[in-house]
């Protein structure tokens, strides 16, 4: 426990380039870039795939040769190739791993919409794109927002492995720590970490509340007129 | 007025699912296609909106080929019922009923108002707007369905098998409601389905189609039943379609007899083997056979001119006394149909 009093009653761990502010800073910077431009990849795509049935294969292929990536691998590897200069070394490999989830749970997700739903929408005369984004997206919410949650959750825990290349984000306490044998720094990092995913769920979460009607979600819904 | 002109439907693997179909739907009337399946009776329906395009021939809505008008157009102007219902789960039932009327770009509040009024057409609570699908049963959401279809009040409705996920007694109590708003609306609809009694209950005209997609008899149902084309017709509207038949001979004019009825508490001298008790007001009390003095025994009830044959005589077998009670609108009993009188009638049928 005296470790985390340590780091975190620590004020010089709360200002300048290596404190805790700009580590968590550079942490959501990286994470939000590579989910953002993954998800800009991966949605249109899988929407694509998902609606038009054609190149499901295209999509498990990717997805299983994804999973085989070693992470850690092609950090290293981008980092020898484009060195740290930039933060692109660490964007690329992230962005690599969030792809697959998104990209199969949105596939999955649109393909899955009962294909009576489907035929009622073509057949009340909603226009192909109506159909997409009117019924099959909504439909799908549930599914498409998972593919973005287990995107982050392995984003961010991903991050944290960047600092081994020598780049910012909360890893670097940790990774720094056991370097220096500063046992505080790599408790307190981790402590850190784990919070920041708790607070990614959680968001996650909340967007799914905001964004999936309750008609989906068959969540109980208090009724208006004092009756249902 | 819907026409087929030799409308085929030909699958790339040589599959012919409709083979040189030509019939007419006329305006204002029910359309029902019916057969065993793999008859292309739903390929036919699709084709109307182009869910499917016909490989050759031409289908027309009163004069124009679909096959020039551009899917999302032409199916806006045309009613769509199916099977499930196919509610979109995520959006409230009034919502659901209005996706028409958005499409075409009506005001919000008035589409809102339209659907809120043909909840009430189909016979629903209003109340049921605000919910989602899924808090409906399947009988209540075949409903909205049908009110979704009727939204932009289009001139032609197309249902593909819509009640058969419904149970028996749903499903009676839905086409009931089905004949009632037709009578309101007059829309010209084609209807498809493999129950034979329910394409007789609705169809102005049955429409009855063997596998491969070929047209084997166009008729109103009484001669449907009376002529069947062939054998396939004969063995497919089944074995009893004679006592089926009845349902479109007319109770209109049957001898009834107004001398069985006595009122309760009264003494009949009549030596009569059954009399009907009745109450004051000329209600239905139930039958009193000479032998038993002081039981009433059960009854069935009819009313002539406006219940079928089959109802007179199913009301007769209901009753130890063999006789029907025949009632008017209000249920007070005008008098009685006798076996005698009911033999005379089913002569006729028969004959005629």
């Amino acid at each position: 426990m005296s470790w985390l009093t340590d780091f975190f009653g620590d004020p010089a761990n709360w200002s300048g380039p290596d404190g805790i502010p700009a580590r968590l800073l550079e942490h959501l910077e990286f994470s939000a870039l590579a989910l953002v431009l993954a998800m800009l990849v991966a949605v249109p795509l899988g929407l694509l795939i998902g609606h038009t049935g054609k190149g499901g294969l295209l999509v498990v292929v990717t997805a299983n040769l994804a999973r085989a990536l070693p992470t850690l691998g092609l950090l290293v590897l981008f980092v020898l190739l484009l060195g740290t200069a930039s933060i692109l070394p660490v964007i690329i490999p992230l962005v690599l791993l969030a792809v697959p989830p998104i990209l199969v749970n949105t596939f999955e997700g649109i393909r899955g919409v009962d294909p009576e739903l489907r035929d009622a929408a073509y057949g009340m005369g909603l226009t192909g794109g109506q159909v997409l984004g009117r019924v099959l997206v909504p439909v799908a919410l549930p599914l498409i927002l998972l593919g973005l949650r287990l995107s982050a959750i392995q984003v961010v825990a991903t991050t944290t492995v960047a600092a081994y290349t020598g780049l910012g984000g909360l890893g670097r306490f940790v990774i720094d720590g056991f370097a220096t044998k500063d046992y505080a720094g790599v408790v307190g990092g981790s402590v850190l970490i784990v919070l920041f995913a708790l607070v990614v769920q959680i968001v996650f979460m909340l967007v799914q509340r905001a964004t999936v009607s309750p008609g989906v979600s068959q969540r109980l819904i208090t009724p208006k007129k004092g009756r249902l | 007025m819907i026409t087929f002109d030799a409308v085929t439907k030909r699958y790339p693997d040589g599959t012919v699912a409709v083979d040189a179909l030509s019939l007419e739907a006329p305006t204002g009337e029910i359309t029902v296609f019916v057969g065993p399946s793999g008859c292309g009776k739903t390929t036919s329906l699709r084709m109307i909106n182009r869910m499917i395009d016909a490989t050759e021939g031409r289908i027309l809505l009163d004069g124009v080929p679909v096959q020039g008008i551009d899917p999302p157009t032409l199916r806006r102007g045309i009613g769509y019922v199916i099977q499930q219902a196919g509610l979109f789960p995520h959006r409230k039932i009034v919502d659901n009923i209005a996706t028409v009327p958005y499409l075409l770009g009506w005001d919000r509040k008035k589409a809102r108002s339209r659907a809120m009024e043909l909840l009430e057409r189909v016979g629903l609570d209003p109340a049921m707007g605000e919910r989602y699908p899924f808090q409906l049963s399947g009988g209540q959401q075949q409903r909205v369905g049908v009110a979704r279809a009727l939204a932009a009040d289009p001139p032609v409705l197309l249902m593909d098998e819509p009640f058969s996920a419904v149970d028996p007694i749903v499903r009676t109590s839905l086409q009931d409601e089905l004949i009632r708003l037709q009578a309101e609306l007059n829309k010209t609809i084609v209807f498809v389905t493999h129950d034979i009694d329910e394409a007789i209950k609705l169809g102005d005209r049955v429409a009855v189609l063997r596998v491969g997609g070929r047209l084997a008899q166009l008729a109103d149902p009484k001669t449907l039943l009376s002529e069947p084309a062939d054998d396939f017709v004969r063995e497919f509207l089944g074995r009893d379609r004679g006592i089926r038949r009845l349902r479109f001979v007319s109770t209109e004019g049957m001898r009834l007899r107004t001398d069985l009825t006595v009122t309760e508490g009264s003494d009949d001298p009549a030596d009569e083997p059954w009399r009907l008790v009745v109450t004051a007001d000329d209600r239905p009390l139930g039958w009193v056979s000479r032998d038993r003095p002081g039981t009433l025994e059960p009854y069935g009830t009819f009313r002539p001119g406006h219940d079928s044959m089959r109802s007179a005589l199913d009301a007769a077998l209901l009753s130890p006394s063999g006789c029907a009670v025949a009632v008017d609108g209000e249920g007070r009993v005008v008098g009685v149909a006798t076996r005698e009188a009911l033999d005379e009638a089913l002569t006729e049928a028969a004959d005629g």
